[in-house]
């Protein structure tokens, strides 16, 4: 020990301005497109109005001919394909012979400006081939011909993936009671109100700089290494802060990598910028899933087995869709206690804009249909659906049936709370006709346990520089989308230095200057880099320490680092200030620096796939959702929604609150009106699978005065695994909305609409079915015949199992 | 299509420029005066991001012909803080949570000033639907109203 240990925190926990506050109200935020050089000249990307079809032939002469343009690229100019996972390097930078959705890549000019790129782009001559569009899964799974894709399981199945813990057929068979259900959760798409932007440029030794609104930049070096066949080390990425992510900027983009070959073509700067159509067709967001749930229950009201499948809507290219795929299964068990469990997934390949991670990734589809599932396994016990979940949180310290590790768990508390605040024993189902309340539950990943490519460094680092000024520098590669990464950075730092979170100067997402940090993704930074960041602060404050010791002849472990001093815990008087202790030390070791990083615990799965789901810990929250239904037209409107999650501690309780609530936004569109839906043009159009409305004011979303008033509670349940305790915040409050708006629906009208969004057509079909006296449910009534392969078979912890699986099985699949 | 010369008044400032009688005002403030703190989300005028006052009202900049400006005032973020002294709505969206990414904050900004301009202490009703036409995706917009309240509040103490 080098210092006194913290009794009371001085930065954590209490309200404060985010320490990139100022430069947010200032417009002085540099987003990408801010950025101008000298010389930068500006790139449009010409793209298919085919789903599906072969390029024959492009001819760009009159395009290069244009005054002011100076370079067309096409897929000639891109020979190999990328993929931002190892095992789906399946997309072209510009399509190279075919177009898979309405919006690939074709062709690039780069011109003096924008509008001169956008008029020439306009003149190149591509003939097309169409070829059969596959528009569905449904579709994919009959039409095996043509391939949207050479690689895959066969046909147009992407992914298959099945996997057995325990014996569920049995487990169901020996239930009281046995619920199957369809679900349906649409697709729906991040839009951040930032359009993705990139500009690349050569520096003085020829070697390229790359600025992007990415949420990975280390991932997008990796790969854009290997798509530029360029050394690494003459490639900086700088990710500049995002204007929105949400998980849309976490995939090498096809622009990045065009627009880099661009500029170091033409040896100056170029910009690309999308605009919002273009943001639509890039997507990679909400994946839609046909879900069917059977789940078995005693009389009490407890799960005994539960059997998952889902079949996903992969759309054009595999993007991150494998590990999407794992995710529709793998967080099901760590909610409540589950004994035995049963998944088998499959994602197709569609004609459409690729899927890929959204808030939630893969979770809040299955997470959906299991608490609508849970609120009619309570009507039919008649057990009140709080009580319901109470008796069957899982438990802190344990292995789930799946093998993943869980450690505190702060559930219960989350659901007394939402259950207080709501009033919810005296309202729920006894609410006058037209009004309701519902409740649901969820939990997420606070970081995955493993990285997107095989490796055992370290996940996250973090380098301080201090030098006799007293200023201290943090590197981090960590990447600020608006979620508060950079100050989560400086407030733990300043935490273990005793100093203000506004003295640390910090150098975040720049591959070239910072340790690797993998990227705002699985709400993996506050952990993971914050575990970091208190292995380099602590390192540096033992080295402090030692030198201010010396100085007032006390002893290390007697200092206290508070409020920039550093001082005897006995006689506060005898001390320092910190930038005295910093030249005291920099005296006695030279120039100071330490380095801290993090590798999660490794998880107890050993079976093949069992990559997928393990996190240092997991979050949970419970959500009470309040609606008003009109029966006339089947509107929906959320008065209030009663949210509690299980932060473990809070760091800026301004910032937490910010993601529950935004996160609680974004719930309530998925919930009643975002989807990211396709038509197909008439006949006489060309029949072709378009976007219904790649627009901002078409496709649907809350403004102010469609959003509720939120009550947010934070449950500090402090987990060993993290920084101070502190888990995530950014995703795991938006998984249980969904289904509490659902489940109030039918407190309020008697009507289950198990399909998402939430549309008042569909209300007003299901009461439409009821005042009929049919069953008074919309959603999905078929799941086609997938070939889903025998499962791989693990046995539970508490069936002897080691993690391992029992029965090979080469077709179930691992990242 | 030849350039044209004109002169705008921003943030109290005239600026003399040269540009296409095409550009918008967005275009204009971004490229020609390289005043990036205003934002553009759609170029459609749907998303609100590029909210400034021109003569005092919000105006969507997107929507407006840099050329029809001539003889108005506009003003964006930029000209918000008095030296180095935050806009009270500035300092309480930086205290309050009101800004997360940032990106739609310089036009949500701009559209608080114009209402506590004509409405010094808005209800909360009042200000959600002042703010109805700027979408923001990160907060839920409760701290943004929030954001907008403590200003008001400041701003009343401070007179």
């Amino acid at each position: 020990m080098s210092a006194k240990p913290k009794t009371r925190f001085e930065v954590l926990g209490k309200p404060r301005r985010r320490v990139d506050g100022r430069a947010k109200v200032t417009g002085l935020t540099k987003f990408a497109d801010d950025i101008v050089l000298p010389r930068m000249l500006h790139m449009k990307i010409l793209r298919s109005p085919h789903p599906h079809a072969v390029i024959e032939s492009i001819d760009f002469t009159k395009a290069a001919a244009v005054p002011g343009v100076h370079l067309v690229l096409t897929g000639k100019d891109f020979p190999i394909t990328f993929g931002i996972l190892p095992v789906s390097q399946d997309e072209y930078p510009l399509a190279n012979e075919r177009v898979r959705y309405v919006g690939d890549p074709v062709a690039a000019v780069v011109a003096k400006d924008e509008q001169t790129a956008w008029e020439a782009s306009e003149l190149i001559e591509v003939k097309y081939r169409p070829l059969a569009t596959i528009s569905s899964p449904q579709e994919a799974l009959t039409t095996p011909e043509p391939r949207i894709h050479e690689h895959g399981e066969q046909g147009n199945i992407h992914r298959l993936q099945a996997f057995e813990f325990g014996d569920v057929d049995e487990a169901l068979a020996k239930s009281a009671h046995v619920f199957e259900d369809l679900f349906f959760y649409e697709g729906n798409t991040h839009l951040p109100i930032e359009q993705h932007a990139a500009v690349a440029a050569p520096d003085g030794e020829g070697k390229l700089t790359l600025w992007s609104s990415t949420q990975v930049p280390h991932y997008i070096h990796r790969a854009l290494a290997r798509a530029l066949r360029m050394n690494a080390a003459h490639i900086r990425v700088i990710a500049c802060p995002n204007g929105g992510g949400f998980g849309g900027k976490c995939d090498l983009h096809n622009h990045e990598i065009v627009v880099s070959r661009a500029a170091l073509k033409l040896g100056r700067p170029v910009k690309v910028c999308l605009n919002r159509e273009e943001v639509f067709y890039m997507h990679r967001g909400r994946h839609p899933v046909l879900m069917r749930m059977r789940t078995g229950v005693t009389k009490e009201g407890k799960l005994t087995g539960m059997h998952v499948q889902t079949l996903l809507d992969g759309g054009g290219y595999g993007s991150y869709g494998t590990a999407s795929t794992f995710y529709t299964g793998a967080l099901q068990t760590v909610t409540y206690e589950l004994p035995r469990y049963k998944f088998d997934a499959c994602r197709t390949f569609t004609n459409k804009p690729p899927c890929g991670p959204k808030r939630g990734h893969g979770t809040p589809q299955p997470r959906f249909g299991q608490e609508v599932q849970l609120d009619k396994i309570a009507e039919k016990l008649r057990l009140d659906p709080a009580e319901l979940r109470l008796g069957m949180v899982a438990k802190p310290n344990s292995l789930t049936a799946n093998w993943l590790k869980i450690g505190s768990i702060g559930l219960e508390e989350c659901i007394r709370r939402v259950v207080a605040a709501s009033d919810w024993k005296k309202r729920f189902g006894k609410l006058p006709d037209g009004k309701g309340i519902g409740i649901a539950c969820g939990s997420y990943l606070c970081g995955a346990g493993l990285p997107i490519y095989w490796n055992k460094m370290p996940q996250s680092g973090v380098q301080l520089l201090l030098d006799r000024s007293g200023q201290v520098t943090a590197f981090c590669g960590a990447t600020e989308i608006g979620q508060g990464s950079d100050d989560v950075l400086a407030a733990i730092i300043a935490e273990v230095l005793g100093i203000d979170p506004y003295d640390v100067r910090l150098v975040t997402g720049d591959t070239a200057l910072t340790p690797v940090d993998l990227g705002s993704y699985s709400s993996r930074v506050t952990v993971m880099m914050g575990n970091a960041a208190i292995q380099a602060a602590e390192k540096v404050r033992e080295m402090l320490a030692d030198a201010a010791a010396e100085q007032l002849m006390a002893i290390p472990d007697r200092l206290v680092f508070s409020q920039g001093r550093v001082f005897l815990a006995e006689d506060p008087s005898k001390g320092m200030t910190f930038a005295e202790a910093v030249v005291f030390a920099e005296t006695k070791y030279g120039t100071l620096g330490s380095v801290g990083s993090y590798v999660p615990p490794r998880a107890p799965g050993r079976y093949k796939g069992a990559g997928v789901g393990p996190s240092p810990a997991y979050s949970y929250s419970a959500c009470v959702v309040e609606v008003d239904v009109d029966k006339a037209t089947g509107w929906v409107t959320v008065p209030k929604v009663w949210i509690a999650h299980d932060i473990g501690r809070t760091i800026n309780p301004v910032l937490a609150r910010g993601q529950v609530e935004g996160s609680v936004y974004m719930a309530l569109g998925e919930a009643l009106m975002e989807e990211q839906v396709f038509r197909r043009l008439p006949p006489k159009m060309s029949g072709a699978l378009v976007h219904k409305f790649p627009s901002l004011l078409e496709y649907k979303s809350l403004t102010s005065l469609d959003m509720p008033e939120v009550f947010t509670e934070l449950v500090e349940d402090p987990d060993p695994n993290c920084p101070f305790g502190a888990k995530e915040v950014g995703q795991g409050p938006l998984l249980p909305v969904m289904p509490a708006v659902a489940n109030a629906i039918y407190d309020a009208v008697g009507v289950r609409i198990d399909e998402l969004p939430i549309t008042p057509d569909k209300v007003l079909k299901a009461l439409e079915l009821k005042a009929q006296g049919k069953e008074p449910r919309v959603g999905p009534t078929s799941f086609p015949d997938v070939p889903y392969p025998e499962p791989m078979v693990v046995k539970t912890p508490w069936e002897g199992g080691d993690g391992n699986e029992t029965k090979k099985n080469d077709a179930a699949a691992v990242v | 299509m030849n350039a044209v010369r004109m002169t705008l008044n921003v943030n109290g400032e005239e600026q003399e420029i040269l540009f296409h009688p095409y550009k918008t005002l967005l275009e204009v403030l971004r490229e020609e005066l390289n005043l990036t703190g205003t934002k553009h989300g759609c170029e459609l005028g749907e998303c609100g991001a590029c909210a400034v006052l021109v003569d005092g009202q919000p105006l969507l900049a997107c929507l407006e012909l840099a050329l029809e400006c001539g003889e108005r005032k506009i003003e964006t973020v930029e000209g918000l803080q008095n030296g180095d002294k935050l806009h009270p709505l500035q300092a309480a969206f930086a205290d309050l949570g009101g800004a997360q990414c940032g990106y739609c904050t310089p036009g949500i900004l701009m559209t608080a000033k114009a209402l506590l301009e004509q409405e010094p202490n808005p209800s909360r009703e009042r200000i959600r639907e002042a703010v109805s036409g700027n979408l923001c995706r990160c907060t839920g917009y409760q701290q943004i109203y929030e954001s907008i309240e403590e200003a008001a509040r400041r701003m009343q103490e401070a007179k």
